[in-house]
């Protein structure tokens, strides 16, 4: 049980800087993903917390006391590995109750901690097999348990999911999940996968260039990312970003020379941009939408239709439709724009709040 | 007093526990005693070695010890010897190397393919490197020996040599005799080295070298050696480097003789402080030999970078 | 399936011709070696070179082990090597380990200096390494050798185990101190363990060196009883140079050694002479 601080902390390797003022303040029991491109600085920050980096600037505390100086084995707080980091020459059991070895805890106090962890895992058949002779999901849940055995203060998982295959993420994402639902301990998960933030997160921080873009619900992220990298980072497929000019109070002009009508939008009048998801895109018959557009590709998942279309003096615009869309390539489409889903930026990237949201 | 002790004592604690200052000194600690080591019994040898390139140093005639300018240097350029060294290290190295290198490349090429029993095949003809240099030296002076060795009477047969007598005793033959022990010797690394990057070439290359309709020879010449080039640079440089520094095989087959008919820079600058104890003209040897080697070092690494583009 | 090429039968036969020839060039030495060995003294000048002797004997081993000093010289290498090897696996253990690991001011030129002491003739040394062993009143004492080699294999020993360390992933030690290992507990419980093979390989490498090592030992020791068997054996050689037998005898003793340690580490051939390549 642990709330986590982070207060003005930074991190430099020499004159480099890879974060800077990071202020985060994780509660007891909260599940919080890191997410952001590949070398976002997303993997320092877990490590920072970890104590396996030592922390430049700020302070970090651990339920209010400060833990920059204290060594990872004192901060009481478990990591699951992108590798696993197995210890390859112990067995899984060794392997699951090594911090309590460590620790000096009773045999008989870890066997059983052990195997309660194991049942729970479905490894209990393999406990006396050595990591090579597992497969990489039994892998996964060892790495795992070993985190859920010594009961810490908080979890932190590096990309753990990240060496599976497709089906064995989804069915380790929900193994994730249900763990957080029956434990309640804090938790802090870096992943690059924004499905993976989504699904998992209470709040997720997303990260790029080093700095924080913005901190949030997954829904807050999705209906109101606070700039342009957010927009386009979380939601898939990615939210189409044009340009667009301010016409009059209430409306903008795209350089295609449509205009767009967003009654509810009070930052109109300083856009420079306008974003709108391929799901509040709407395909209509030619002429009677915001757009006139060339199909370019569909592609037919069954539930969605994804319609990738070029716009003449815009270029490509993506629309994803609900069912089945007879269009094919070369077809005249129509596209409609769902006013009150649109998000306008200003020059720099920086989102203009709507209102009425 | 005891106050300000305290608290001087506990900020140092302090410091010394913060996360920051453990990374900082941590590696120091692992990496100090190789570097201590290192710097005592090599580094501070070496320049006391140099310095007694300037000295005379002689432990007969401890009376004439001291500082005497360049002097073991004239004595040096003077000296014929010196000379006849240079001339036979030039010829020792370049014909172990070449030996060395034509059957190390040879041998690492067939251990490149498949055959039965290739494992015990390459342990067996790695053996000699594992034979300790002086009993290679002295096996191979035995086997050069008419009265116990075959290698005369073989010779004598094929018309190599008109009667079977021990060539280490030949001032015109006697180097052969260190070549072979050399090559011998040797030729296990070379193997070792260029095998490994052999290895190192992709599969694929050869694949698509044989869709593209390469015949061996083209795969051999266009792929294989420009792979092995950078290796083969680098290895080569540093052998001749070993090779020019290694006394043993040549001390102990012939000492240098007959008539210092074998005598290289580095069996030179040993029988000067083994058998003349005279330091200082030792070291002189010793300067000038190292004085090559770094010309040699610079002008390979020059024409390496010219000409290898990896 | 006749589309692929089979190599033609002179290919074929040229490719075993010549590993019969690699094979016999290897071993034919050796063979002599112990073919003399145990050739019996008074067949020497008669059979010398026939390629099998009519009877054999291992009186020559007899005598040598009985009736010389060999067993001490055997002895003594046998202190010296494997404090040798014990003391340069040690430090280089250190060393590879904070290459392997962490990147500090001065790592750079650290590494070069190691290059550089692989490269100058270590016979520039020599000289100084006998007058401070003197001035310290450590001539004949096997410490001496011990420390002299100890500092010549560091360079190369540490090379070799930074490659080994550079394969155990770092995730594993920090994945133990996040278990509540420090970094000690960490390196003896996780690192040490799955480093036993590569201290070994070092370990073997650097015990065949110090067993070869022959020109600073003639240098350092005179007192027979301090003698090293490379020292010993020569001195024998000088002295007694028609006991054929006998020198063989002591030099197939000399092999076996090295001989171990290479079935050893056979193994890690590969991997030590390509790290650095430096060393033969």
């Amino acid at each position: 049980m642990a709330r986590l601080q982070l207060t003005n902390v930074a991190k430099r390797y020499g004159n480099v800087e890879v974060l800077r003022d990071i202020n985060l303040d994780i509660a007891d029991g909260e599940f919080i993903v890191l997410v952001g491109p590949s070398g976002c600085g997303k993997s320092t920050l877990l490590r920072m917390i970890a104590g396996l980096e030592p922390i430049s600037d700020g302070d970090f505390l651990i339920d209010g006391e400060r833990m920059n100086d204290i060594r990872p084995r004192d901060r009481d707080i478990a990591m699951v590995f992108q590798s696993y980091a197995l210890y390859p020459h112990m067995d899984v059991a060794r392997n699951m109750g090594f911090s309590m070895e460590i620790r000096g805890a009773a045999t008989a106090e870890r066997t059983s901690r052990v195997a309660e962890a194991g049942r729970a895992l479905g490894l209990d058949k393999l406990l006396e097999r050595l990591p090579k002779a597992l497969s990489g999901g039994q892998r996964q849940r060892v790495a795992m348990g070993r985190a859920i055995v010594r009961d810490p203060r908080a979890f932190l998982f590096d990309e753990p999911l990240s060496n599976l295959d497709a089906a064995l993420r989804v069915e380790m994402r929900l193994e994730i999940a249900r763990l957080h639902q029956r434990l309640g301990t804090t938790m802090v998960y870096v992943t690059h996968d924004q499905v993976e933030a989504l699904t998992l997160a209470d709040r997720i921080v997303v990260l790029n260039g080093g700095i924080i873009q913005q901190v949030g619900s997954p829904l807050e992220l999705y209906e109101r990312p606070a700039n342009r990298f957010v927009a386009q980072f979380i939601g898939s497929p990615t939210m189409n970003v044009v340009a667009a000019a301010p016409d009059g109070a209430s409306a903008v002009r795209l350089a295609s020379g449509a205009r767009i009508l967003l009654p509810n939008h009070s930052g109109a009048g300083r856009a420079a941009e306008l974003g709108i998801r391929p799901e509040h895109v709407d395909v209509v018959e030619p002429g009677t939408g915001d757009l006139d557009a060339v199909a370019d590709v569909i592609e037919h998942l069954g539930s969605d239709t994804n319609v990738y279309t070029v716009v003449e003096g815009l270029g490509p615009i993506m629309a994803r439709v609900r069912g089945n869309v007879p269009a094919r390539s070369g077809d005249r489409l129509g596209l409609r724009i769902r006013p009150e889903h649109a998000h306008l930026f200003a020059r720099d990237g920086r989102a203009l709040a709507a209102t009425g949201a | 007093m005891t106050a300000t002790r305290t608290a001087a004592t506990s900020g140092i604690s302090r410091a010394w526990r913060s996360a920051y200052m453990r990374y900082l000194v941590e590696p120091y600690l692992y990496v100090g005693p190789a570097v201590a080591m290192i710097a005592l019994v090599m580094l501070v040898p070496l320049v006391i070695g140099i310095s007694y390139s300037f000295q005379s140093i002689t432990l007969l005639k401890p009376f004439e010890t001291g500082w005497i300018g360049l002097e073991n240097y004239a004595t040096l350029w003077r000296d014929a010897k010196f000379w006849l060294a240079l001339e036979n290290t030039f010829w020792w190295t370049l014909s172990s190397l070449t030996f060395q290198f034509a059957l190390g490349l040879g041998l690492a090429l067939l251990l490149n393919t498949q055959f039965y029993g290739k494992r015990l095949f390459q342990a067996l003809v790695f053996l000699p490197w594992a034979v300790p240099t002086f009993l290679s030296a002295l096996t191979w002076a035995w086997l050069f020996n008419p009265v116990i060795g075959p290698l005369p009477h073989w010779m004598a047969a094929l018309g190599i040599l008109s009667e079977p007598y021990n060539i280490l005793g030949d001032p015109d033959l006697a180097m052969w005799g260190p070549v072979a022990a050399n090559v011998w010797f040797g030729v296990p690394f070379f193997a070792i080295t260029l095998l490994a990057a052999l290895q190192s070439i992709p599969g694929e290359l050869y694949e698509a070298a044989e869709i593209d309709g390469a015949s061996a020879w083209q795969v051999f010449t266009k792929i294989t050696l420009p792979f092995l080039a950078p290796m083969i640079a680098i290895t080569v440089m540093l052998r001749t480097i070993w090779i020019a520094n290694f006394a043993d095989l040549i001390f102990v087959m012939t000492g240098g003789g007959p008539a210092n008919a074998t005598q290289i820079l580095s069996t030179y600058v040993f029988t000067t402080a083994f058998r003349k104890l005279d330091f200082g003209y030792a070291s002189a040897i010793a300067v000038a030999l190292l004085g090559l080697l770094m010309v040699y070092a610079v002008l390979l690494l020059a024409i390496r970078r010219r000409f290898v583009k990896i | 399936m006749s589309a692929i090429r089979r190599p033609s039968p002179v290919l074929t036969f040229g490719k075993y011709a010549a590993l019969a020839f690699y094979l016999i060039f290897a071993l034919f030495p050796l063979y002599w070696l112990v073919k003399i060995s145990i050739t019996p003294d008074q067949l020497v000048f008669t059979e010398g070179t026939a390629l099998w002797p009519s009877e054999t004997t291992l009186g020559n081993f007899r005598t040598v082990i009985f009736h010389t000093d060999f067993l001490a010289y055997f002895g003594n290498s046998l202190i010296v090597s494997l404090g040798t090897a014990a003391a340069t696996t040690l430090i280089a253990a250190g060393a590879g380990y904070a290459f392997s690991r962490f990147n500090f001011g001065g790592k750079r030129v650290i590494i070069a200096l190691m290059l550089v002491t692989q490269m100058f003739p270590l016979l520039m040394i020599i000289a100084p390494i006998y007058k401070i062993v003197a001035a310290m009143g450590l001539l004949n004492s096997l410490t001496s050798l011990i420390v002299v080699y100890t500092a010549f294999n560091v360079p190369f020993a540490t090379f070799l185990m930074q490659s080994f360390f550079d394969g155990i992933p770092k995730d594993l030690e920090e994945a133990a101190m996040m278990d509540g290992c420090t970094r000690f507990q960490a390196l003896r419980k996780v690192i040490f363990p799955l480093t036993l093979p590569g201290l070994g390989a070092t370990l073997g490498f650097v015990f065949t060196a110090a067993w070869s090592e022959l020109l600073f030992a003639l240098m350092l020791i005179s007192r027979n009883e301090a003698m090293t068997f490379p020292v010993g054996l020569l001195t024998f050689v000088s002295k007694f140079s028609v006991d054929w037998g006998q020198m063989m005898a002591a030099g197939v003793l000399a092999l076996i050694p090295s001989c171990l340690f290479f079935i050893f580490i056979q193994r890690y051939l590969v991997q030590g002479l390509t790290s650095g390549a430096v060393k033969g």
